[in-house]
C-alpha cells in the first residue's frame, strides 16, 4: 500500500542512475540517517554510545570493507585483522608524529598505508583461489601482528608495546582520546560509515564494480571477455584494505582508545568474515546487518539472561554461546544468503501488501 | 516468509531493543556497589575462576558479618572472557550502578586495565590493578585514579634477580651467569623486560629473551633454544596454557625445576597440576600466602560455605589464585573502611574510595585482626606511591601444594622507582595529564 | 635486528658446526609437525568427503577430550572411557547431520563453513556447561620421559604420537582408496546432487565422515590434552593446522602428514636459527609464509586434487 513504485517515472538520466530509484527507499534512508544523526545523539547515554553504537559502527565499516573484497570481488580474506592493525598503527604514528595534522587527513593516510599493504598481500590471489587463498591471507594476518608487536618504532618504544590514542581535536572539538565525548566519537564513526556506504554503493554499480562481480562469478570467463584479473583483483584488495584500514584506525582511536596487537588477532579476522556471511555477501546493507547481529546479539543475550532471568554471569555466558551458535545455524538454514536477503524478501512482500495476489 | 512473520520479526526487534536498557535496581537500603570483572569462560578461565571465587567469597564473609561498618556491599559479576572490548562494555554498564556508583574496578586483565586507566580521569572511578596492568601507574602524582599495590612486575623482576643472587651466594656471583626470560608475547609478558635489561647491565649476567606467542600450546622451538643456551636460571612471565606446556617442556629437556621461577601469574595450581610429577620443585613468586591455614579461611568455610553461599567448590578455598582474589577484596574493603573514617559510614562513591585507597594503611596488627597475620605484608599507600615496591616471596610446588620457601624479598626500589617516574612523566606529557604536587591540596 | 652477516652466514656456520643440535631441532620440528598433522587430518577428512571447511574441528577436539576426562572422573577405566567417548562423538555426528547438514544440502561452501562456526559456538558452550572450565589433567599412562640416543635427546611421548599418526594415516588412506565407502565419500565431495542421483546415500555418508572426524578429533584431543592439560585453549590448536592444510592440500590424507612435517621442521629451524636475529616468535607467520611459497608453485597444495577450471 505504502511501498509502491507505480507512477514514479524516470524522466532523465540522473533519475535513472539514482542510488535509490524508489521514492520510498529514499525517504526511508533519509529518515534512518536523520534518526541516527539527530535523535540518537540527543537521547542515548554513555553505555549505548561506548559499548554498543560505536563498536557496531566500527565493525560495520570493517565488514563493508571486507565485503568489497569477498562479497563483490569473490576473494576470501582472513587478513582483515592485520590490515586493521596497519590502519591503527599508522594513525597512531601520524597523530603522535604530527600533532597538528587534521584528523580526516590522518584517517585517509592511514587507509592509504593499509591499501598499499593490502596490494602486496593481494598478489598471491592471482594464483591461489578459494579457501587456499583464505588461509594464505592468514600469512598477512600473522606477519603484520608480529611486526607491530616486535618493532618498537611503531609504538614509540614504550615499555609495554601498547598504543594509546592521543587527545586530538577537529573543528575545536575533541574527537579522540579518553576525554572526548562519547557522542562525538559516535558521530565521527557514523559519518565515516555513511560516506563509505554511499561511496561503495556507487562504486559497485560502476565499471569497476561490475568487473569485480565478473571476476567473482567466474574469473576465466571474465578474463576472456577482456577484464584484466591482475588489475581488478589488486584494485579490490586496495580499496577493501583502504576501508578496513580506516576502520582499524577507528577501532583504535574512537572505540578502544588503547590497544595492543592482540586486539587485532586472528579471531577478529574470522569475526569480520562471519559478519559478512551472516549479513549477506555482496551487499552493503548486509555488511551493516551482519555487524549488528554479531555485535549486538551477544550483548543482548547477556542482558536478557543476566538482567532478565537473573542467571549467574557465567552460566549465562555458556548458554549464550549455545544460543548464539544455534541462532547462526538457524538463520543459515532459513536464509543461506544472509540477513540482507531477508530484507529484500521483506521489501518484495511489502510491495504487494496487503493484497498478496 | 509472510506478513505475519514480518510483524513478529518487528515485535522481536522491539523486544531486542529493550534488552539494552539497563535494568533499574530496585530501591534498597544503603549499599556499596562493587563490580567484579571475571572470566569464567574462554582460554584463561582456569585462572579466572578461582580468582573470582576468592573475590566473591570474602565479600560474602564481610556481608555476613554486617558489611563494612554496617554498610553492605553488592557484588555484581560481569563476564569478560578476558576480552578487552567486552571488558569495556562491562565497565560502561556497571560504572553508574548502585546508590553512589561503582566503588572501584579490578579489571584482572592488563588489556582491560589499559583501557580503563584512560577513562578514570573522566568517570572518577578508581582502578586497582593488583600486581598487573600499567606499571607506571605506581606514580600517584600522574595516575591519580589508578593503583597497582602491593607490588608490580618491575619490582617483581628485581626481587627475583635478588633471590637468584642470594641462591648463587651473593649478587657479585651473578656476573657471567645466564638468565633466560621466557615471556608471553604481549603487553603483559613484555613488562619485565626493561627492568631485566637494566639489571643485566648492572650485575653483569647474560640475559636471553624468548617470546612465546599467544596461546602458547606449542613451544618446541623455545625450549630447543633453552637447551642450546643452557641458562643457569629461567624466569617466566606466562599466562594460561603457556605455563603448563612450558613446565612440561622444561621437564622434557631435563631442566632442573628448582632453577625455574614463574612470576605470580605463572605459579598457580592449574599451571602445575597438568604437568604431574614433572612439576615438582618448580618455583614461583607470590605477594601473599599459600594454602588455607589462616583463621579467615575457617571463617569463610563456616560462615559462607556453611550457609551455602560459596562461590565455588569448597576444595578451591586456599588455592593460589583464590587467595589472590581474597587479598584483593581485603585491600578493597580496608580502603572503604579507611574512607569511612573521613567521609562517614555511608555508601561511598568511587571518588571517596579513591581517597581510601590512597590513604590505606594496613598494619600487621590489623591483618592479625582480620585473621590474616603473616598472609600478606603490611602496606601503606601514599599520594606519590601507589605501588610501594612491595616485597615478594618465593614459593615452591612440592607435588601437592605450594610451600613458601623464602623470606620477604624487598625489590630494588633504587632501580625500579626512577624507571617508574620516568615512564609516568612521559605519559603525563604525551597525554597532557596534570602532575599532582602531593602536598595535600590535590 | 642483526646485520646481513649475522642473518645469513652465522646461522649456517652454526648448523655446520653443531650438526647434532641441528638434528635435534629437526627432530623437534618433526614431532611438532606430527602433532599438527593430527589436527589437520580431521579437517581433511571432512573437506574431502563433504566439501565443508570445518571451523569447529578444534572445538571438536576440545569437546572429545573434555568428555573423556569427564567420564574418567567417574572412575571408569581409560579404555572403556575412550570407547564411551567414541560413542558420544558418533552420536554427535548423527545430530550434526540431522540438524545442520541435512537442511543445508547443496549450499555454497562458504555457507557450510559458516554453519560450522555456529557449531563451534554451540559445542563450546555445551562443553563448558557440562564439564566446567578448569584445567583437567589427562593421564592415560603414555610415557613421557626423555632419553638420550647417540647424544640426541628424544622423548617417549613424541614417539608415541608419531606412531599413532602413522597408524591413523595408513588406516585412513586405505579406507579412502580401497573401500566402497571411501569411493562413495569422494563422490559426495565432488558433487552432492550427482552423488545422490547415482544412489549414494548422502545421509549415512555424512554420518560416517563426521564420526571418523570426531574420532580423529578425539585422538588429537588426547595427544594435545596430555601435553597441556584439557582446557579451553585446546580448541585453538585448529590454527596450527591451517598452514599444514594448505601446504598439504585440503583433500589429501598423506598431504596432511607430509605438510605437517614440512611446516614443523621449517618453523622450528627458522625460529631457532633465524628467530633471534629477528626478535623471536617468528614461527607463527613463518609457517604461513612457507605454505604460501609452496602454493605459488602448486595452488592446490602439494597433494591436493588438481583444480580444473572450465568456462
Amino acid at each position: 500500500m505504502f511501498y509502491r513504485e507505480a507512477g514514479q517515472f524516470k524522466t532523465g538520466y540522473a533519475a535513472d542512475q539514482a542510488i535509490f530509484p524508489i521514492l520510498q527507499d529514499r525517504l526511508f534512508v533519509i529518515a534512518v540517517l536523520a534518526f541516527a544523526f539527530v535523535v540518537v545523539p540527543l537521547t542515548a547515554n554513555d553505555y549505548w554510545f561506548q559499548a554498543i553504537l560505536t563498536p557496531f559502527l566500527v565493525y560495520a565499516l570493517t565488514a563493508l570493507g571486507l565485503n568489497i573484497l569477498t562479497g563483490y570481488a569473490g576473494q576470501i580474506s582472513l587478513g582483515t585483522g592485520g590490515f586493521m592493525a596497519v590502519g591503527a598503527y599508522s594513525f597512531y604514528k601520524l597523530t603522535t608524529g604530527f600533532p597538528e595534522m587534521n584528523l580526516i587527513v590522518a584517517f585517509l593516510i592511514a587507509g592509504c598505508f593499509s591499501a598499499a599493504v593490502g596490494v602486496v598481500f593481494g598478489l598471491p590471489s592471482l594464483r591461489i583461489k578459494g579457501f587456499y587463498l583464505a588461509v594464505a591471507t592468514l600469512a598477512a594476518q600473522f606477519f603484520l601482528v608480529w611486526l607491530f608487536n616486535k618493532v618498537g618504532w611503531f609504538y614509540n618504544y614504550n615499555p609495554s608495546g601498547t598504543i594509546d590514542a592521543p587527545p586530538r581535536e577537529m573543528f575545536g572539538v575533541l574527537v579522540t582520546g579518553a576525554a572526548a565525548k562519547p557522542a562525538v566519537k559516535y558521530l565521527a564513526a557514523l559519518s565515516m560509515l555513511t560516506v563509505f556506504a554511499l561511496l561503495t554503493k556507487n562504486l559497485v554499480r560502476s565499471a569497476v564494480g561490475r568487473s569485480w562481480m565478473a571476476i567473482r562469478d567466474m574469473d576465466i570467463a571474465a578474463e576472456i571477455i577482456g577484464i584484466r584479473p591482475l588489475r581488478t583483483k589488486l584494485l579490490a584488495f586496495a580499496i577493501s584494505s583502504f576501508v578496513v584500514g580506516i576502520a582499524g584506525a577507528e577501532l583504535f582511536a574512537l572505540h578502544l582508545g588503547s590497544v595492543e596487537t592482540i586486539a587485532f588477532d586472528v579471531t577478529l579476522s574470522f569475526n569480520i568474515l562471519f559478519m559478512i556471511i551472516i549479513g549477506g555477501l555482496g551487499s552493503v546493507m548486509g555488511s551493516i546487518m551482519g555487524a549488528a547481529f554479531l555485535v549486538l546479539m551477544p550483548i543482548a543475550l547477556t542482558n536478557l539472561l543476566v538482567g532478565g532471568f537473573g542467571m549467574q554471569a557465567t552460566s549465562a555466558k555458556h548458554l549464550e554461546f549455545m544460543v548464539l551458535g544455534a541462532l547462526i545455524i538457524f538463520f543459515l538454514i532459513v536464509e543461506p544468503h544472509g540477513l540482507a536477503r531477508l530484507w529484500q524478501i521483506a521489501k518484495d512482500k511489502l510491495r504487494l501488501w496487503p493484497f498478496p495476489h | 516468509m509472510n506478513a505475519k512473520k514480518l510483524t513478529l520479526g518487528g515485535m522481536g526487534a522491539a523486544v531486542f531493543a529493550t534488552l539494552f536498557t539497563a535494568v533499574p535496581v530496585a530501591a534498597q537500603e544503603n549499599y556499596m556497589f562493587l563490580p567484579s570483572l571475571v572470566y569464567r569462560t574462554g582460554a584463561y578461565a582456569p585462572n579466572g575462576v578461582p580468582f573470582a571465587n576468592g573475590y566473591a567469597d570474602y565479600i560474602a564473609l564481610v556481608n555476613a558479618r554486617g558489611g563494612v561498618n554496617g554498610i553492605k556491599i553488592k557484588l555484581t559479576e560481569c563476564e569478560t572472557g578476558y576480552k578487552t572490548d567486552v571488558g569495556v562494555e562491562c565497565y560502561e554498564k556497571l560504572k553508574n550502578e548502585g546508590p553512589a556508583g561503582a566503588t572501584v574496578f579490578n579489571p584482572l586483565s592488563t588489556g582491560i586495565t589499559y583501557q580503563l586507566i584512560e577513562k578514570t580521569w573522566v568517570d572518577k572511578v578508581p582502578v586497582h590493578s593488583m600486581g598487573y596492568g600499567r606499571t607506571a601507574a605506581a606514580d600517584g602524582r600522574v595516575f591519580k585514579w589508578t593503583f597497582n599495590f602491593p607490588t608490580s612486575y618491575w619490582s617483581q623482576a628485581s626481587a627475583v634477580i635478588k633471590y637468584i643472587g642470594a641462591q648463587e651466594g651473593g649478587m657479585d656471583k651473578l656476573k657471567g651467569k645466564k638468565i633466560t626470560h621466557v615471556y608471553h608475547n604481549s603487553a603483559y609478558g613484555k613488562e619485565a623486560n626493561p627492568t631485566l635489561k637494566i639489571l643485566a647491565k648492572k650485575f653483569g649476567f647474560k640475559l636471553n629473551l624468548l617470546p612465546v606467542d599467544h596461546p602458547g600450546q606449542e613451544q618446541k622451538a623455545t625450549w630447543l633454544q633453552v637447551r642450546r643456551i643452557k641458562p643457569d636460571w629461567i624466569f617466566m612471565s606466562g599466562w594460561g596454557v603457556m605455563n603448563q606446556v612450558a613446565i612440561k617442556e622444561a621437564a622434557a629437556i631435563n631442566f632442573p625445576m628448582e632453577k625455574f621461577i614463574g612470576n605470580w601469574w605463572s605459579s598457580t595450581e592449574s599451571d602445575v597440576v597438568p604437568a604431574g610429577d614433572s612439576a615438582i620443585g618448580y618455583k614461583g613468586t607470590a605477594f601473599h600466602g599459600a594454602g588455607a591455614n589462616w583463621p579467615v579461611f575457617d571463617a569463610i568455610k563456616k560462615e559462607v560455605y556453611g550457609a551455602g553461599k560459596g562461590a565455588g567448590p569448597i576444595e578451591g578455598v586456599g588455592e593460589v589464585l583464590y587467595n589472590r582474589g581474597l587479598i584483593n577484596t581485603v585491600y578493597t574493603t580496608e580502603a572503604m573502611r579507611t574512607a569511612m573514617a573521613k567521609f562517614g559510614n555511608k555508601a561511598l562513591s568511587g571518588e571517596e574510595v579513591r581517597w581510601g585507597l590512597e590513604n590505606l594503611n594496613l598494619t600487621a596488627a590489623r591483618l592479625d585482626e582480620l585473621g590474616l597475620g603473616g598472609f600478606a605484608n603490611p602496606i601503606k599507600i601514599s599520594c606519590r606511591d601507589h605501588e610501594t615496591n612491595g616485597p615478594v616471596r618465593i614459593q615452591q610446588w612440592d607435588g601437592k601444594k605450594w610451600v613458601v620457601v623464602s623470606d620477604w624479598i624487598t625489590p630494588m626500589a633504587d632501580v625500579v622507582r626512577p624507571m617508574i617516574e620516568k615512564a609516568a612523566m612521559a605519559y603525563a606529557k604525551e597525554k597532557k595529564v596534570p602532575v599532582r604536587k602531593c602536598d595535600g591540596t590535590d | 635486528m642483526g646485520t646481513v652477516y649475522d642473518f645469513i652466514v652465522l646461522p649456517l656456520i652454526d648448523i655446520v658446526e653443531y650438526p647434532l643440535f641441528f638434528i635435534e631441532v629437526v627432530i623437534g620440528g618433526l614431532s611438532a609437525g606430527v602433532m599438527y598433522s593430527l589436527v589437520a587430518l580431521g579437517f581433511v577428512l571432512i573437506f574431502k568427503a563433504s566439501g565443508v571447511f570445518n571451523f569447529a574441528q578444534g572445538v571438536l577436539a576440545l569437546f572429545a577430550a573434555l568428555t573423556l576426562v569427564g567420564i574418567m572422573d567417574w572412575g571408569i577405566p581409560a579404555p572403556l572411557a575412550i570407547l564411551a567417548t567414541a560413542g558420544v562423538m558418533v552420536a554427535l555426528a548423527i545430530a550434526i547431520e540431522r540438524l545442520m547438514l541435512r537442511p543445508l544440502v547443496n549450499q555454497d561452501q562458504i555457507i557450510l563453513f559458516m554453519s560450522t562456526l555456529g557449531l563451534a559456538y554451540f559445542l563450546e558452550g555445551l562443553g563448558d556447561t557440562l564439564w566446567g572450565s578448569n584445567v583437567k589433567r589427562l593421564d592415560l599412562g603414555i610415557p613421557e620421559k626423555s632419553f638420550e640416543f647417540q647424544g640426541i635427546l628424544l622423548n617417549q611421548f613424541e614417539l608415541v604420537a608419531a606412531g599413532t599418526a602413522a597408524v591413523m594415516v595408513t588406516v585412513l588412506a586405505v579406507f579412502f582408496h580401497r573401500t566402497r565407502v571411501g569411493r562413495a565419500l569422494r563422490a559426495v565431495a565432488d558433487d552432492h546432487q550427482a552423488a545422490l542421483s547415482v544412489g549414494i546415500p548422502l545421509k549415512s555418508i555424512w554420518i560416517i565422515v563426521w564420526s571418523v572426524a570426531g574420532l580423529v578429533a578425539l585422538v588429537a584431543g588426547i595427544m594435545w590434552g596430555t601435553k597441556s592439560g584439557v582446557q579451553f585453549s585446546l580448541s585453538l590448536i585448529a590454527l596450527k593446522a591451517l598452514p599444514v592444510l594448505i601446504l598439504g592440500g585440503f583433500t589429501s590424507v598423506p598431504g596432511a602428514i607430509v605438510g605437517g612435517l614440512i611446516i614443523g621442521v621449517g618453523e622450528k629451524v627458522a625460529e631457532v636459527y633465524w628467530g633471534p636475529a629477528l626478535g623471536g616468535a617468528i614461527e607463527g607467520w613463518f609457517a604461513y609464509m612457507l605454505a604460501l611459497v609452496f602454493l605459488m608453485f602448486r595452488p592446490q597444495g602439494l597433494f591436493g586434487d588438481v583444480i580444473i577450471e572450465r568456462v
